[in-house]
Formats: structure tokens, sequence, C-alpha cells
């Protein structure tokens, strides 16, 4: 027979391996569909791995893809931290870059180093204020943040609609619903010449450092975990719980608006509704592979990227679907969180019953 | 005796990671015996009696029972239905009721097969009935647990148990919430069951109890059964040193004439969520150099009243007087500032953030100080040598300050908090339950920081329900009862005991 226990404390080896296993097992998984499909496994594996690390472009393309998940996984693992379930950072993305587009496509002429830092400033106030409400619904009147940010989304997105076919509507755009550009002057300049990776990446690093930062040595990081990990004790210590909820509401909206600017003002130039492909989402996985830590967001922001940029390259050369990127996504959560099960709990072998336990 | 022997327990060990809870514990048990557990908090009282009922699965070791005809036979370990078919019944120190369930349906609870459609309610009912004349043991069936005092509860509890025709009965900690009237009725009626034949093991660290009800004492100390000795032969003084090793040093307390005001509570009254946490029309004052005891079992608005002072709740009436000041704003920043620390019931829950350092949970409740900060950054080495000190001044023990809170033992937890608290030199001190659940040793260095800040010149109120604790530290006592306060002038047990009841004296 076999009983389960917990652990004296949270394995340390478990709690760095776990993410690592939960991707390798989650990529493994992964070769039976593929096996159903008809495809020759392994090679399918290397022509992921081609996708991604086979040339130049092919590191570039999933670094860009990369720059939006650090932003909404850096969005997730703040509010986490501090058990604040914002769920709404795919809504607060397309706030920000509503906010990046009504700005900067002609609104405000200014030079590059006005305009850039305006963009992104109006981009976070506005993913701020789309976080805000949820979390002012929440102190003041108890309503519970998943639900109110989840249907945000919803919301924002019919919002973003009406935005593209009437007010936001590029008069040039041969009747597409979709924003006019932004300003050449406003756009986030690239970091390599005539590959899409931008400084957009170099933003999202840095707010990644600033956020560990922020988190493990200031006193508001203090009061962020305090609030997280035992909001009773925090309360009874002093520390203003509600003003505390809505300092990481702001922060973590601010970081996934500024996803929504990076992708309008880094890549795009204009806005569409198909704009993101559920990086508010996907940050939530990145988070959680993360372990809710900003240094780990960046490591798993770049594993998913990887995987979806490698699916897609692989799917081309092989005939198979690239749906196979969201199974990997989707497995590797899964995996993280039965993970989390065995950082907590140990299996030891008893005897069966009757007998004299060894 | 041994013919009569209906449990034998043999060479229980249980570890818990680096902590032997339980070296080598045998322990027989007769029929119609009452054999009391005694030990400190954390002796591994409660541990053993969890392996004989199947909830821990022990190292080493193994029980016997008496079962159906002649002979013990062996106890399959780890399974709690087989200790209930043995005719093990268990009554937990924090009750397994559901609230909102008739007495009734709490003891038919998980008694009946789910395969039946309609209930025997009468069948039931009739025995229950049968049980409570044997017994002795009286709860109103249909009236939902939630609307019932704790030792109703508790009785509703032991016919539980008795439902299931158990012929071994193990209570863990019975009287920790009871006033002492209640809990001799309760002795009254097992010593009467163990007449008929009940064997019962009763748990417990409260030496006169134990000396009055048992007949036979074990002791355990640091998980092992250190002693047994017949109640007869036994006094305080014996098993006292048994249970810590050595005699426990009195408290000393130096006669002090109490100075001015420093907390004034006037016509003070909580609605709190329900009765148990409200509070109506207190008045109180505690005065520098005096410690101040609130008698009353659990639940008649002690929660209500250390709630307004650690700022938890705001009053609905009346004024907070700290130092001739009105404190208005009823938040724990507030009274913080205005110079109260405040030690909490509950530890666990609200004393320390368990997966923050102990370092971290010194300065908890001062991030403003520039000792602790410089503009929003927290000065790690600083807060890492004054969690250094603190740990040395108060005698922290664990695995260090940069480890996580949670790994400290309770006791360690209460003197980490005691370092918080006292290190700010507070004009008025809340002790909530400061001893609950520590150690004679932990305990006693509690009674020595509360009156060492006495005579520094702190007003203490001290928040107890072990009535011997608030007898040896308090200079004047007050009662509490049903959110009423009344002041006691007297040091007598039984009055005070009476008065605990609601029954003034």
């Amino acid at each position: 027979m076999i009983r389960i226990e917990p652990r004296d404390a949270p394995s340390r080896y478990w709690s760095i391996g776990i993410p690592i296993l939960s991707g390798v097992i989650a990529l493994l998984l992964a070769g039976i569909p593929l096996a159903f499909a008809g495809a020759d496994v392994t090679v399918a594996f290397v022509e992921m791995f081609k996708g991604v690390f086979g040339s130049v472009f092919a590191f570039t393309e999933m670094l860009t893809r990369a720059t939006p998940l650090i932003f909404t996984g850096l969005a997730a693992a703040l509010a986490f931290r501090a058990r604040l379930w914002n769920i709404g950072a795919e809504g607060q993305l397309y706030l920000g870059a509503m906010a990046a587009v009504a700005i900067g496509s002609g609104a405000i002429d200014a030079p590059a180093f006005v305009l850039v830092p305006l963009i992104m400033a109006f981009g976070c106030a506005a993913g701020a204020a789309g976080m805000a409400v949820p979390a002012v619904l929440k102190t003041r009147y108890g309503a519970d943040e998943v639900v109110t940010t989840l249907l945000l989304n919803f919301v924002i997105l019919i919002f973003l609609q009406y935005m593209l076919e009437g007010p936001l509507k590029d008069p040039m755009g041969l009747g597409w619903p979709q924003s006019p550009p932004i300003l050449d002057q406003g756009m986030l300049p690239p970091l390599i010449e005539r590959m899409r990776v931008h400084s957009g990446l170099v933003i999202a690093l840095v707010c990644a450092v600033v956020a560990h930062i922020m988190l493990a040595r200031t006193v508001w990081g203090f009061r962020l975990r305090a609030v997280g990990e035992n909001a009773a004790a925090a309360r009874h210590a002093g520390i203003r719980v509600n003003r505390t909820m809505m300092s990481v509401a702001i922060v973590s909206g601010a970081l996934a608006g500024m996803a929504g600017v990076s992708e309008v003002a880094g890549l795009k130039g204009y806005l569409t509704a198909d704009l993101s492909p559920g990086f508010g989402f996907s940050g939530i996985v990145v988070a959680m592979l993360a372990g809710l830590s900003p240094l780990g967001v960046v490591i798993a922001a770049l594993f998913i990227a990887s995987v979806f940029v490698g699916a897609d390259s692989m799917s081309r050369a092989m005939g198979v679907s690239s749906f196979l990127a969201d199974l990997v996504v989707s497995t590797s959560l899964l995996c993280v969180l039965v993970g989390g099960f065995f950082a907590r709990y140990r299996f030891t072998r008893v005897q069966p019953a009757g007998g004299t336990a060894a | 005796m041994t013919a009569n022997k209906v449990l034998s327990l043999e060479g229980l060990s249980k570890r818990f990671g680096s902590v032997v809870a339980n070296d080598d514990v045998s322990l027989d048990l007769h029929r119609g015996e009452i054999l009391a557990l005694l030990g400190e908090n954390g002796a591994g009282k409660t541990t053993l009696m969890n392996m004989l009922f199947g909830h821990y699965l022990p190292d080493s070791g193994s029980v016997h029972v008496a079962g159906e005809g002649e002979g013990l036979r062996p106890l399959p370990l780890g399974h709690p239905q087989a200790a209930l078919q043995a005719g093990i019944g268990m009554v937990h120190q924090h009750f397994t009721l559901a609230e909102n369930l008739s007495a009734f349906d709490n003891i038919m609870l998980g008694s009946e097969p789910l395969s039946r459609l309609r209930r025997d309610r009468a069948a039931g009912r009739t025995k229950i009935e049968q049980i409570m004349t044997d017994s002795g043991l009286r709860a109103e069936l249909e009236v939902p647990v939630g609307r019932m005092s704790v030792g109703e509860r508790q009785r509703v509890e032991i016919l539980k148990a008795l439902y299931r025709d158990v012929t071994i009965l193990v209570l863990d900690e019975p009287t920790a919430v009871l006033t002492p009237q209640e809990a001799d009725t309760l002795f009254e009626n097992i010593g009467a069951m163990a007449k008929e034949g009940l064997s019962v093991i009763f748990i417990s660290h409260k030496l006169r109890e134990v000396l009055a009800f048992s007949h036979r004492i074990a002791v355990l100390r640091h998980g092992m059964k250190v002693g047994e000795i017949a109640s007869a032969d036994a006094d305080e003084r014996t098993i006292a040193r048994m249970m810590v090793g050595a005699d426990t040093p009195e408290a000393e307390r130096e006669s002090l004439e109490p100075g001015a005001p420093v907390l004034r509570l006037e016509n003070l009254s909580v609605v709190g969520r329900s009765r148990r946490d409200s509070l109506s029309d207190a008045s109180l004052t505690v005065r520098r150099h005096e410690i101040l005891g609130v008698a009353g079992v659990s639940g008649n608005g002690q929660g209500a009243l250390a709630g307004v002072i650690s700022g938890l709740m705001p009053p609905s009436a009346g004024t907070v007087v700290i130092d001739n000041d009105n404190v208005d704003g009823h938040d724990p920043l507030t009274l913080i500032r205005a110079g109260v620390g405040r030690i909490p019931e509950d530890r666990h829950r609200d004393g320390i953030v368990g997966s923050m350092s102990v370092a971290e949970n010194m300065v908890i409740e001062r991030l403003d100080d520039p000792e602790v900060q410089t503009r929003g950054f927290l000065k790690r080495d600083a807060v890492q040598s004054h969690a250094e000190t603190l740990a040395r001044d108060y005698d922290v023990r664990g695995p260090g300050v940069e480890a996580n809170a949670r790994l400290l033992s309770g006791g360690n937890i209460q003197k980490m908090i005691l370092a918080r608290v006292f290190e700010r030199s507070p004009k008025l001190i809340l002790a909530n339950q400061p001893t609950r659940g520590l150690d004679m040793g932990a305990a006693a260095e509690v009674a020595r920081r509360l009156l060492e800040a006495r005579s520094r010149g702190a007003g203490i109120i001290l928040i107890s329900e072990d009535l011997d604790e608030i007898l040896s530290l308090s200079d004047r006592i007050m009662v509490i009862h049903d959110g009423e306060m009344i002041e006691a002038d007297t040091r007598d047990r039984e009055t005070l005991g009476l008065m605990m009841a609601g029954e003034a004296a």
C-alpha cells in the first residue's frame, strides 16, 4: 500500500525541477497525437527545434513571440503573488493597444523621444484602469475578481470591435475593421535590421528585473508578499490590505496594457481585433510555469514562445495542424499543477493493513 | 489484572521528518479503567492517540485490542474504520460536528448505510435515549449543533462515539473549553460510565483534574513514556516533576503600585458576526504597572474585546482612550502607533506570515521605520542583524532567521512575537491566550516577560481561559460572560467559575 504524506517543507529540488520536467513531459506527450496524425515523431521534433534555433530569423521570431508573453506573464505573476486573481490580462492588453493607437496614430504629433514614452504611458494607464475596476469592486464590495476580470475580457473585446468599426476605424483601410497606423516616430525601434524583433523585448526584460527587485527588496514588495501569503497576519500587523491590493492591481493592469502597446507599436503598427492570439491567457500559464517568480517568467515565456513558433514551423514543414502548440502549452500547465502536488506531498510505501508497519 | 486487559500498545514510534513525536511508547488499558495521559504540549499525547485511532501510521510498533471471545487481537494500523469496528471511539479536541445539522443527525451521521433509502429514525432515537439514560449525558436532539454551547457540543460528540458501541473512549483535552463546573459534571458522567465497563483514556495537561478523576496516570515527555503511577499515590508535585523533568520555578512578581490609567474603555459595544464575538456596554481601566486578567470561557466576547484593542474590529458604541487620547480610526496601524503591543490569540493565523522569513516577520509591524527601510528599499543587512539580536535576546530557536517562520515550533513562534512586541516597549500590551498550546518552559518565559513589562511600567490586559494563569499573573480580575464584563473582587476559584458560567456570585 502507498500512502501520501505532506512534506515538512516544500522541496527545493522539486520546485525548480517541476517546471522543467513539466515542459519535457508535455513535449513528449505531444508525440502521441503527432503519431496519430501520421507524422514521423522524430522528424517532427527536429523540425520544431529547427523552427526555433535553425536560423537567426527563426530565433528572433521566437523572441518576438516571447515579448508580449513576458509582459502578460509578469502581470499575472505579480497579481497572483498577492492572491489577486487577474484573469483579465487579455482585455487589459487590448485597452493598452487601443490607447496606443488613439494617441499614436496622429492625434499628437511629436518627436519620437516624446511620442514613444507618451504612447507607453497611455497604454499602461489604460491597462491599469482596466484592472482597477475589478479591484475596486473586490475591495469595496467583495466581488470575486476571477469572475469580474474574466467577464470584462468579453466586454472589452466588444468595445474593441465597436471602436474599430467607429471612432478608431482607419478611413484609408478599405473598409476593414482596423485602426489607422501608428506614426513612424511613435513606433518602438527594431532591435536588429530587417528582423521583426523590437525594443519591446528590452523593455520587457527591464520590467522583469525591476519586478524582481521590487518584490524582493522593497517595502512595497514586502507588503505584497505578506498580503498574498497571509492576509490576516498582514492586516493584524498594520499593513493596509486593500490599499496593497489596489496598487498591485494597477501595476498588473499596466503590465498587461504594456503588452498591447508592445504588440501594436512594436510589431503590427496598427490595431485589429486579432492582435493577440490569447497572450493574456497564455500569460497565466507562463506565470504558473515560472512559479510566480518574475525572473522565471522570462524563461517560461521563452519556452512557451518556442513551442508556439516551433509548432508553427513544424506544421508548415510536415502538414500537421499547429494546434499542437496549444496542446503542449496546456499539458505543460497541467503537469505543473500536478507537479505542485509532488512538491508538497510525498509517497511512502507501507506494508498492507493487518501487519506491523515497516 | 491481565485478564481484563482491553487494549495494549506496544513499542509505538512515530517520526515527522526530524522530529520524534513518539519513541517506543507502550501502554495498557483495562476494562472500566480511566487512564489519564498527561504531558506538556508537544509531548506526543495526541500523536499517540491518533496512531491508535488510525489517523497516523506508526513507523513501528503494534496495537492489540480485545475482541469478541478471549484474548487480544492485533489491530490493523492506519485504518480509522478498523479502530471503530474494534470499539475504539475518539473525541477530538476540535469538534468534528456539522453545525447546521441537529444533534440527532450529527450522532447518526456516518452510522447509516448509504444504500438504504429510508432512515429508521425511531430506532436511532430509542438507542440514543437509552445511551443518554445510561450515561447521564443529556443533549437536546433536535437543536442544530451550531446553536449549542461548547459543553453541549462536547456531550453530542461523546454521544456520537457511544452510539457506535465503543468499549474504549479516547478524549483529547476534553475540558479545554469547559467551565470548571461543566468539567466536573463531565468527569462524574465518565466515572459512572467507567463503572459500567467503559474504558477511558483522557488526554490532559491539567494536573488538578487528572489527579481527581483518573485511576492511573501515564506521563509522556518528549515523545517517551517517562512514568506511570496510580492516581491514589500521586500528588501535583510528583507528576509536575515527571512532566517537565524538574521543578518549575514560580514566576516572581514584585508588588507594584498601579500608576496612571493607560487604557480606558467606556461603555464599549461591539456588534460582531455572532453573539460569540460581540460586546455590550463594557467599561474597564488598565493602569501602568498593572495586569488586568480577563477570565472567561472562550467565545463569550473575548474576540470582540481583543478585536477592538488590536484594531481589527470597530466598536459600534463607546470610546477607547489610550493615555488620555481618544482613539478614533480603528485599524491596527493606528493602535500600533498609539503604543499598543498585541499578542494575538491565533498566532499562526494572525501572528506570522509562515512563508516569509523569521527576520521579515520580526519587522512586519514597523515597515515605516527608517531602521528598516530607506526610500522604500528594505535594509536587508540591518533587518537580518536586528533579527539575530532579537532571536538571541528572546531565545528564539530554530533553523535561523533566514528560514521561513512556519518552520519554528509553536513556542518559538510565540517568543518571536514577544520579541516583536516587547522590543518596541509598548505602554499597553494585549496578551490574548498568550500561553495556549505552549509547553511549560515557553509558558514560564511568556509569564516572565509579561511581568517584566509590568515592572517597566506597561499596562497589560491578559485574556485567558486558564484560570490558574489569570490567578498567578493578574493584579485585578474581570470576568467576561456573554459579552458582558464584570469586575471580580474575589480570587476564589469556585466563585470565579460560577461567574464564568453566568451565575453572578
